[in-house]
């Protein structure tokens, strides 16, 4: 795939730019949207913290709950109010990319120098 | 460059998008690099102190909630200010943008009263391994949410003189992707450094 060819990605794209919106064209959610990310965002703060605090859980349960939870904020954050969902589909290979690239040099600077993440 | 925009087609680059997001995000890719090496080196580091304090001695979970919270509805204040200047909206905008700034001024005074509270504690950037990382990792990304603070404050009185209009929206974007970026990245902080603990 060429440079060229992101113009061309997601028909969304030419309809919203040709709509007069801002560069990277996308038509964005409403203020009542994001409100509403907003709130299922504190929610989900308060599980994780309310998880933390619950003795009972196995520690690796713990973990995975709290990992599962934080990815979902992550998603949410990035999809939505960075607009990775609406947006040229270039913005989010970089991004991606970006995140990929990061999440190897974790693993292996954890596994060659025996980091534990847990 | 923005006319072309307002007119309704595309920019006169090689993707049709505009180089100033995409450098934004390349930009962040980097950034993924660079925090992705600072989480790595703390979990790497925090269980090798041969002397305390440790992270059990120190973390005020109820407060860090409170701060991740903060920082949170800064990014829902942060997009409602692109919202209002993306439909005209510039008192929306103002509104805003200042309510923004002020949930980052909060989150790093917030940060900056948990530093002292380490230091009384007797934790410092050389007493040990744990200290040393921690403190590094959240200090740059306290650097990273003051940056913002005073990248969104420049804006809101760039709003005041009414220098951005809904046209320029893409100046509020910019500022909005790399606010987002320090939630997220606090978002992974306050999971693997605060409430997962060895």
């Amino acid at each position: 795939m060429t440079l060229a060819d992101y113009r061309k990605i997601r028909p969304e794209d030419t309809e919203s730019v040709e709509a007069g919106h801002e560069a990277g064209g996308h038509a964005h959610p409403g203020a009542l949207e994001y409100v509403q990310i907003g709130v299922v965002l504190a929610v989900i703060t308060a599980i994780e913290v309310g998880l933390y605090y619950i003795n009972d859980l196995s520690h690796t349960l713990l973990v995975v709950l709290l990992m599962a939870l934080s990815a979902l904020k992550f998603s949410l954050v990035v999809l939505w109010f960075m607009h990775l969902k609406f947006d040229n589909l270039l913005f989010s290979r970089l991004f991606v990319g970006g995140l990929l690239l990061a999440l190897t040099i974790f693993v292996v600077a954890l596994s060659t120098l025996h980091g534990q993440l847990v | 460059m923005e006319n072309a925009v307002v007119s309704g087609h595309h920019l006169e680059t090689s993707t049709g998008l505009d180089n100033r997001k995409l450098l934004m995000w390349v930009f962040l890719a980097s950034e993924c690099l660079f925090f992705g090496s600072l989480i790595a080196a703390y979990l790497l580091y925090r269980d090798r102190s041969v002397v305390g304090p440790y992270p059990d001695d120190v973390f005020d979970i109820p407060f860090t909630s409170v701060s991740a919270f903060v920082l949170l509805m800064s990014s829902v204040s942060m997009v409602l200010a692109l919202a209002s200047i993306q439909r005209g909206d510039r008192r929306g905008l103002q509104v805003w943008l200042f309510t923004t700034a002020m949930l980052g001024v909060l989150f790093i005074s917030g940060q900056a009263y948990e530093f002292t509270e380490f230091h009384h504690e007797g934790l410092t950037l050389d007493r040990n391994l744990f200290g040393t990382t921690f403190f590094v990792l959240t200090g740059f990304h306290g650097a990273h949410v003051t940056v913002g603070v005073l990248v969104l404050l420049s804006l809101f009185a760039m709003t005041l003189q009414g220098k951005i209009t809904q046209a320029e929206s893409l100046h509020i974007e910019l500022a909005g992707l790399y606010w987002h970026f320090v939630d997220i990245v606090w978002i992974v902080i306050f999971t693997l450094i605060y409430l997962i603990q060895p």
